[in-house]
């Protein structure tokens, strides 16, 4: 850029601190086309976000309430302090290891692996049926996996053909159904993932590895894994902090209970900032839940780096 | 920066700033629109309210020409409603201008400055002096102005199947003494008709609102004075009695399998189902509930059209613990429709309350909804008296009916105390360590308004 440069080369000649109104001009000028995206930005996304932030150090409320005030860091305090905060990070974990980083991502490897063997055919309807369920709203999912889950529901009729024994599993294993709910409703994503990756490995390298004798697992840990390492790290940073805040279907299935065993982050901050009215409080917790998205996002950020 | 990079992100801002200003322009009133918001019943195939609030809307476009009436029908459980309208009532933007509020919640909304005095109007409006003082109570402020007119109000007894009593050998004119005698009924349906479900008490948060006043105070105002509230000392009460008797209550309910299934009493669907199957398909025997379950079965606009249910059903009141004067307990309720704060056409809405509280209109929402009338030219109407069948029977039940403690932190302490509920009838938490979490739980509520009382 030309301009750039004559305005460098004009500093470099005059006294620091008072630019040529030339190079302010040019400046202007070069960054005039971004100041309505700027601005869109300031008030839409950093405008809210700075609310939020604020309205996380106060104590206001959605109602019962006559002016709001500022107090410091007590949601936090009280957030650290409260047991089912405590309870709904440690559920939060144990949803997104479950159902992300378990769930959906290897289940999303191995379907695009067996798609790719697979005939025309069976690869067009299990991408079919399973793209249905990734673009089904997340509370229409909700409802068809409650009423799968159900104690009068698909699946126990199901076992009772099978002569097993039926359960609430909603009741039972609130977390575990859940989780398996958001494997069916995001696997698609992951899948269509590990597609792209999987038909970007050359063929040699493959078809040379089997010259060598190797084996298809050693073939899937030597050569694909690393392969598409970056892909396995885009997958799983966006699939985790997809599942961190889904909200839509656990409220449709269990609305957190029963008691709060099955209450992650989002659907705490809710209860507290909705049910409770406590607006401050709930949005102290989506700060520290954008902080455990943050920790995650950290973590795979470094696994990609490493060995490429 | 590529030199691209500038002209990618004007097309984002120019498509977003297109987008958002989309969102935006639709919610703009004109000056002759009036918008009403009110709660539509999560089973999708009960019309009462919302057919009633048609015909109310069309008289006023007619009576009102050039005026329109926009709907604004908000499909939700009770409490996501009431998220949904304080979040509406926040802004200009998105404040209706009429608002069906539950009478729980008024005192916590005006307080938050949502609402609007309606005592200028109120003093002009004739109509105002048919309503019940009782009534007119409900939607007062502690300032002593009035937020809101009430269109109806609500008693709480036992319903019972008396088919299934007659099966068991129990009296078709059932009226239980105490609390034992409610329990010994259930326990001998329990033992002599297999496959039904004795008894019904609302429970934990999965019903909301509706468990911890037709549940929870059902049980506890039968205990003893004050066993919530102290209104001398102005403070809410703590480690009482009667609270770990209402829950020990639930828990024999539920943990001799006396109730539904645990993971269907807690399940958020517990009100329909229990209205839309269980009792007209005769799988429940006794359900404390409500006066307005019949709107539910009426011919035109119930969910569940059920004409039987009249001879079927059989109604007695709720008892106190262990029968003490005057024997029987029972909570009211009620909604009101009020004005936002932030409403734009307050004068508008206002005309649009007087037309849904005409004498006319008001009949008419107390025939449809099964509502118990307040005002006095409504109660003493013929049509009102024999609208349906034991209307009488819970009309009887408001002299004796009490109300919530309608102070600003209320809904938070009904909360708390679904919590308490929830974790007794999940087997989570006994009775005696729900109560001390609930103790705990309120102190940190209310402030430390706080007073013990064993």
């Amino acid at each position: 850029m030309t301009g750039a440069v004559a305005g460098k080369a004009a500093a470099r000649a005059r006294t620091p601190g008072a630019p040529s109104p030339g190079r302010v001009l040019t400046r202007l000028l070069r960054w005039s086309p971004l100041a309505p995206a700027t601005v869109l930005l300031l008030l839409f996304l950093v405008g809210p976000i700075g609310y939020c932030v604020f309205i996380a150090f106060t104590d206001t409320q959605l109602t019962g309430q006559e002016s709001a005030s500022f107090v410091g860091l007590a949601n936090f305090r009280h957030a650290f302090g409260d047991p089912a905060f405590r309870n709904a990070v440690v559920l939060t974990l144990v949803f997104t290891v479950l159902s992300s980083v378990l769930g959906q991502n290897t289940l999303g490897l191995a379907l695009a692996g067996l798609m790719r063997r697979a005939s025309r055919p069976v690869r067009s309807l299990t991408g079919a049926l399973v793209i249905c369920a990734w673009v089904l709203p997340e509370i229409v999912a909700g409802f068809l996996l409650y009423t799968f889950f159900e104690r009068r529901g698909t699946l126990n009729a199901l076992l009772e053909w099978l002569h097993l024994p039926a359960q609430n599993w909603l009741f039972t294993l609130p977390v575990l159904a859940v989780s398996f709910a958001n494997v069916w409703r995001g696997t698609a994503f992951s899948m269509l993932i590990y597609s792209a990756a999987l038909a970007e490995i050359p063929q040699e390298v493959t078809e040379s590895a089997e010259v060598d004798g190797a084996g298809g697992v050693r073939r899937l840990w030597h050569i694909t894994l690393p392969m598409i390492r970056r892909s396995i790290g885009t997958n799983l940073m966006l699939n985790t902090l997809q599942t961190l805040s889904v909200f839509g279907l656990i409220w449709a299935m269990t609305r957190g209970g029963p008691g709060n065993r099955s209450q992650t982050l989002p659907v705490f901050m809710y209860d507290q900032a909705f049910l409770k009215s406590l607006i401050g409080y709930g949005t102290a917790v989506a700060l520290l839940l954008l902080l455990v998205g943050a920790l995650f996002s950290a973590v795979y950020l470094r696994l990609m780096r490493e060995e490429v | 920066m590529r030199p691209t990079a500038p002209l990618i992100l004007l097309a984002a801002a120019v498509v977003a700033a297109g987008t958002l200003t989309a969102c935006g322009s639709g919610s703009g009133s004109d000056k002759n629109t009036v918008k009403v918001a009110f709660i539509k019943d999560t089973n999708g195939k009960v019309t009462v309210r919302d057919d009633y609030v048609r015909l109310v809307a069309r008289q006023f476009e007619k009576s009102h020409p050039g005026k329109k009436v926009r709907l604004i029908p908000i499909q939700a459980s009770e409490n996501d409603y009431y998220t949904k309208i304080q979040q509406m009532m926040r802004s200009p933007r998105t404040a209706p201008d009429v608002v069906y509020e539950d009478t729980f919640l008024v005192n916590s909304d005006i307080k938050a400055g949502l609402l609007r005095p309606l005592d200028d109007h109120l003093g002009t409006w004739d109509d105002w002096r048919q309503f019940e003082p009782a009534a007119k109570a409900a939607a007062k402020g502690q300032d002593g102005r009035t937020y809101g007119v009430p269109d109806g109000t609500d008693t709480r007894g036992l319903w019972f199947n008396k088919k299934i009593f007659k099966k068991a050998g129990l009296p078709a004119d059932w009226r239980p003494e105490d609390w034992a005698g409610v329990l010994d009924a259930a326990r001998t349906i329990k033992r002599r008709v297999p496959g039904v479900i004795p008894l019904n008490v609302f429970t934990g948060k999965g019903a909301g609102e509706a468990a911890v006043m037709q549940g929870f105070e059902m049980l506890l105002y039968g205990t003893g004075e004050h066993q919530l509230y102290d209104p001398g000392a102005k403070k809410w009460v703590t480690g009482t009695r009667g609270f770990k008797d209402s829950l020990r209550f639930l828990d024999t309910v539920y943990k001799e399998k006396l109730g539904p299934d645990v993971s269907d009493a807690l399940s958020p669907n517990i009100q329909t189902q229990v209205a839309a199957e269980l009792l007209p398909e005769e799988k429940l025997a006794i359900d404390l509930d409500g006066s307005w379950l019949g709107q539910q079965w009426q011919k035109t606009g119930g969910g569940n059209p059920w004409p039987a249910w009249s001879a079927t059903l059989g109604q007695a009141p709720f008892p106190t613990q262990h029968g003490t004067p005057p024997g029987k307990v029972s909570l009211a309720g009620g909604w009101t429709w009020s004005v936002p704060q932030k409403s734009r056409q307050p004068e508008l809405a206002w005309k649009l309350i007087k037309t849904f509280q005409s004498q006319r209109n008001a009949l008419e929402w107390c025939v449809r909804g099964a509502q118990i009338a307040v005002r006095k030219d409504v109660a003493a109407d013929p049509r009102y008296r024999t609208s349906v069948p034991g209307i009488g029977f819970f009309t009887g039940l408001v002299k004796i009916s009490q109300y919530r403690p309608a102070l600003p932190e209320y809904p938070r302490v009904a909360s708390a105390i679904g919590e308490a509920m929830e974790a007794v009838t999940s087997g989570d938490a006994s009775p005696d360590k729900a109560a001390a979490d609930y103790d705990a739980a309120l102190t940190s509520l209310v402030g430390g308004r706080t007073v013990a009382r064993p």
